[in-house]
């Protein structure tokens, strides 16, 4: 299509155009798509190793550490299914939202997405890779806390691989918000502020009986992507779920991913280039 | 000084021979970058307007090694941002290989190969790792990238800490690694921002003889950043010298040395303190801009027969007595940076 367009521009452009497509050196072919998402995800998965074991702990700890506590103070029930789902899905936030809100915020910082930014891969790649190995990272420390939940509140074990689902849905929802907010976010130390907030946030509105709260929060627990993964995971110890209801929680969860994905891809550009 | 500006671009290689002249691989021209002054904040005080690019053009030929050397704050790593697409300059142009990088800064991802001055990205990946992701990122296939990793790292040396973090390495160690990953996936031209820092000698070596191969094969053409005036007297073929965002010279190092030819240095070295009540030494203080103190070492930039006097007074009598050692130099490059009239040399180094 642009050959013809240069056609049509008459003779004397067209070989303008040649003797400076001769003249420019050869582009190295490009780095594709799912190839450097692979490169990265690897890359990524690999830092678990050095870095993340300690803090993955420490994510699991804080919610069955919660689940204990709630057990003096809920009795079974509906509050106990939230709690479980809650305090799973916190999990996954602690990781995929304030450590990987954190990661880019110190990257973008230091100086170490000019890495990335000078090598020829798509920008989606680099999001949606560390984003994978984030929500990855959750997944041994969300299946204990499940286990560990469903041991404690005596709740049925029959429908718990619908975290298949959940892990990876949340997981694109909230790593998805917690690269952008790394990546938008001026400073560094604001990044991590934002990260923590939003971790809190889906602590106290994802793990709490919602019953009890005001209808103002209410609203606020509505606005926030965890609150989708608890409650198809929530609706799961039911006897005979609603699937249906489950499937519009988890597409919920897939819409905020592919949006808040979306966003942080283009935060990155933004950021790679000043 | 300003005449010296004229030379950053020899009349051979002006804008008019660059479109068919094929030898021309990075030329700027006119570029302009221009940091916004900031307000005073809590902490901080104001910063003024910094034109941290104030009218650079240059050209760089095929195969060349060519090094911006200049003090911390020279504009160096501003300069090779805009030549890497990581920054939008305010004006000018940026083409290499015949590529407009400030139209289609994403080219240059495919174009060059880039070492910065960060390793924040690669910390935690182990050396082997690092190479092999960036190769990848580079647009190799997995078997390539593995392939093209083990010849680096056999190449560099780092074989025996391939399984190590870079974080756990020591900082030359972990420059070289960093060096390791813009080998992979060969590109055209080498974008280097201060490559050696913190290298012990050997790793040094190993940069220099990579980069000498890769120029002899291959044609690589080297932009390098530095400071360190031993390293581009050795190493480079052209340098510009900047200061304050502009190119206040370029040259062959020999060629700029030449600017200084007519002056030698003498360095002498005082036991304690300057004898000065000996009156040949008072008398060489006497001598002016040509001295620099610095605690019990002075430096001194004379005329060749000035020089010869100034030594048979500093080895005979009293002055010897006080002497602890003294050397006498022809003209470094550091010796022409200040010639040039650049105005601070706490930013080079020479080690």
């Amino acid at each position: 299509m642009s050959a013809g367009a240069i056609e049509a521009v008459g003779t004397t452009g067209s070989a303008a155009v040649r003797t400076e497509a001769e003249a420019a050196g050869e582009l190295a072919p490009a780095a594709r798509f799912l190839p450097s998402l692979a490169a990265v995800y690897r890359a990524q998965l690999s830092r678990a190793r050095v870095a993340r074991i300690p803090l993955l702990f420490v994510a699991t700890f804080q919610s069955v550490g919660i689940m204990i506590l709630m057990r003096g103070v809920v009795d079974g029930g509906g509050e106990a299914r939230a709690v479980v789902a809650g305090s799973s899905v916190l999990v996954v936030a602690f990781v995929a939202l304030n450590l990987l809100a954190q990661y880019f915020g110190q990257l973008r910082a230091s100086g170490g997405l000019d890495h990335y930014a000078t090598l020829p891969v798509p920008p989606a790649s680099v999001v949606l890779g560390a984003a994978g190995a984030y929500a990855s990272f959750t997944v041994p420390g969300t299946l204990v806390t499940a286990g560990i939940g469903c041991v404690l509140f005596d709740l049925p074990m029959g429908h718990l691989w619908v975290l298949a689902a959940v892990i990876p849905l949340a997981g694109a929802a909230l790593a998805g918000l917690g690269a952008a907010l790394g990546l938008l976010a001026p400073k560094p130390e604001l990044a991590t502020l934002l990260g923590q907030l939003g971790m809190s946030a889906a602590l106290l509105l994802g793990v709490l009986p919602t019953e009890r709260m005001p209808l103002l929060i209410q609203y606020a627990r509505d606005l926030l992507p965890s609150t989708y993964g608890v409650e198809a995971f929530a609706r799961t110890f039911d006897v005979h779920p609603d699937w249906a209801a489950v499937g519009v929680d988890l597409a919920v969860c897939a819409g905020v991913g592919v949006v808040s994905l979306a966003v942080a891809t283009w935060a990155y550009r933004r950021a790679a280039v000043r | 000084m300003t005449e010296t500006a004229g030379t950053a671009s020899a009349p051979h290689e002006g804008p008019r021979d660059r479109g068919h002249d094929g030898d021309v691989v990075c030329a700027v021209e006119g570029l302009v970058k221009v940091y916004a002054a900031a307000r005073a904040r809590r902490g901080a005080p104001a910063v003024p307007e910094v034109r941290a690019s104030d009218g650079i053009s240059l050209a760089v030929r095929r195969g060349e090694i060519f090094g911006l050397l200049g003090p911390n704050g020279a504009g160096k790593t501003t300069l090779v941002r805009q030549l890497t697409g990581l920054m939008r300059p305010d004006a000018g142009s940026v083409s290499v290989l015949g590529h407009d990088l400030v139209r289609h800064p994403e080219r240059a991802s495919r174009l060059l190969a880039y070492l910065g001055q960060e390793s924040s990205a690669l910390d935690e990946l182990t050396v082997s790792l690092a190479v092999e992701t960036t190769g990848r990122l580079r647009g190799l296939t997995l078997k390539q990238a593995r392939a093209e990793r083990d010849d680096v790292l056999e190449e560099l040396a780092l074989t025996p800490i391939a399984g190590k973090a870079l974080k756990k390495l020591s900082g030359g160690q972990r420059r070289l690694a960093c060096f390791a990953t813009v080998l992979v996936g060969e590109r055209p031209v080498l974008v280097l921002d201060e490559p050696t820092t913190g290298m012990d000698p050997v790793a040094r070596r190993a940069v220099w003889s990579a980069v000498d191969r890769r120029r002899a094969d291959r044609g690589a053409t080297v932009l390098l950043v530095t400071h360190n005036v031993i390293e581009a007297e050795t190493v480079l073929d052209r340098v510009a010298v900047l200061e304050h965002g502009k190119v206040i010279a370029c040259d062959t190092p020999a060629g700029l040395k030449a600017h200084v030819a007519d002056e030698v240095r003498v360095e002498l070295v005082w036991r304690e303190r300057a004898p000065l009540d000996v009156p040949e030494v008072a008398a060489l203080r006497e001598l002016g801009a040509g001295v620099q103190e610095s605690g019990r070492r002075w430096t001194l930039r004379l005329a060749p027969d000035e020089a010869r006097a100034a030594v048979a007074a500093v080895t005979s009598g009293a002055a010897f007595a006080a002497l602890d050692d003294f050397t006498l130099a022809t003209p470094s490059l550091e010796d022409v940076y200040l010639a040039l009239g650049g105005g601070r040399t706490e930013g080079l180094v020479k080690a």
